[in-house]
């Protein structure tokens, strides 16, 4: 693990880290460098604004029209911007997809790089040691941990965002799902199948 | 941590859980984001700050304590606040309040984000479908310092998938030294040449790779 010789004065603070918090945060109020009020909107964004509903949102556009579909595969920025999805974590967006060839599953082995503007809040497994140290060498195995099983003949690709690229997977639509319009198409795109540990429709 | 062993089964949440799990896990990212508005870092020192934690707390501290840990060793070590601090607050206005981050700048800053694309006058050195050879996973610049080189894929073959222009590069973004902005490639490398026994040895991982972290293959 990398190393500067630097200080460690965190270990001044409580061990209990929603003591921790809390510490840190009263010695930010009281010098005047951070605002309680922006705290809570930061946390009423991530909680009620974003989350994976923004990224359904296009791959279900994209799922049910090609000429969209070519679009936010080739240049995807453009199209985030008009749908208002841009944001930190979420700068530089590639969407990925999924063929009865190729299945696509995103990590980040070094943090946990995540497409914020159009998931949200990671959730605890995409941050975990269990998925970050696996996922790149027994992908199916991981895989079947969340209920998934692909056929013999199909390729996995794991994308680790060691970069500021942020992958997003676009599923494969199950047959049975092709009469849906976008709005109930959108609502069963779950964030784990634009990660790539679920398929479309999957009830993990 | 790619590709270490030892680590149990994933536990998958449910597919709605889209909430913090806990209240201050939302209190610490907000602090550590509401922070960067001082300016005092850039996102790779906060990257490498987290990984100087004494390894033992690295492995033992949940992701988010891991952000406020190294958030208070970054106000101290850049002198923002003294670790006296911590546990008697003191109440004086500091000279770097005037940045503080208001709630009415929060949508607009998260929205806006920090675009980490650069333009550089020399041409990329490698093209789409070249084979290269990553280097060791090791910072040039300083010893033991950041790089975003995973150890994993360090010595070993690959072709290039995508070129994205050229990136702030890391090594030198978290110590200070610049941007010096790299071409960026996604290397692809198939399973058999990084696992010993591959689940199946036509997987592949694609990984995003500064262009100096590369050397070219001796074409035969």
């Amino acid at each position: 693990m990398p190393h500067d010789v630097e200080k460690h004065s965190h270990s001044l603070l409580p061990s209990d880290p929603e003591l921790k918090v809390k510490a840190l945060e009263t010695a930010l109020v009281k010098r005047g460098l951070i605002d309680p009020a922006a705290l809570d909107e930061i946390i009423d964004t991530y909680q009620n604004k974003i989350g994976p509903k923004n990224g359904a949102t296009i791959i279900a556009k994209a799922l049910l029209d090609k000429n969209f579909k070519k679009a936010l595969i080739d240049d995807p920025m453009q199209i985030l911007e008009k749908h208002g999805f841009l944001g930190r974590q979420g700068e530089h967006i590639k969407v990925v997809e999924n063929t009865p060839e190729i299945h696509n599953i995103v990590v980040c082995t070094l943090c946990s790089c995540y497409p914020w503007p159009l998931l949200g809040i990671p959730p605890t497994w995409y941050k975990s040691d269990e998925y970050r140290s696996r996922v790149v060498r027994e992908p199916r195995k991981c895989l079947s941990e969340f209920g998934v099983t692909l056929p013999k003949n199909t390729k996995v690709r794991v994308w680790d965002s060691t970069a500021e690229i942020r992958y997003l997977v676009l599923p494969i639509l199950p047959d049975k799902y092709k009469d849906f319009d976008e709005e109930h198409l959108s609502e069963i795109i779950s964030r784990d199948a634009m990660i790539g540990t679920a398929l479309i429709g999957d009830p993990s | 941590m790619g590709g270490r062993y030892g680590d149990g089964a994933i536990q998958p949440a449910s597919i709605n859980d889209k909430n913090f799990k806990e209240k201050w896990h939302s209190r610490a990212l907000a602090v550590t984001l509401a922070t960067g508005s001082l300016k005092q870092w850039n996102l790779d020192m906060s990257r490498h700050a987290r990984e100087c934690l004494p390894p033992k707390d690295y492995c033992a501290f949940s992701y988010y304590d891991k952000w406020i840990s190294a958030l208070a060793n970054l106000l101290v070590n850049k002198g923002v606040i003294s670790a006296d601090e911590f546990l008697d607050p003191i109440r004086k206005t500091h000279p770097l309040s005037s940045r503080k981050l208001l709630a009415a700048d929060v949508a607009g800053v998260l929205s806006k984000g920090a675009p980490t694309s650069r333009s550089v006058d020399s041409p990329p050195k490698f093209l789409v479908g070249q084979r290269v050879k990553t280097r060791r996973a090791v910072n040039k610049f300083i010893s033991g310092g950041h790089t975003r080189l995973p150890k994993y894929v360090e010595k070993c073959e690959g072709k290039i998938e995508i070129y994205h222009g050229a990136h702030v590069f890391p090594d030198t973004h978290a110590h200070n030294l610049g941007e010096q902005p790299e071409h960026l490639y996604t290397v692809s490398f198939l399973a058999s040449e990084l696992w010993e026994s591959p689940e199946n040895p036509s997987d592949t991982l694609c990984v995003d790779i500064w262009e100096s972290y590369l050397e070219p293959m001796n074409v035969p």
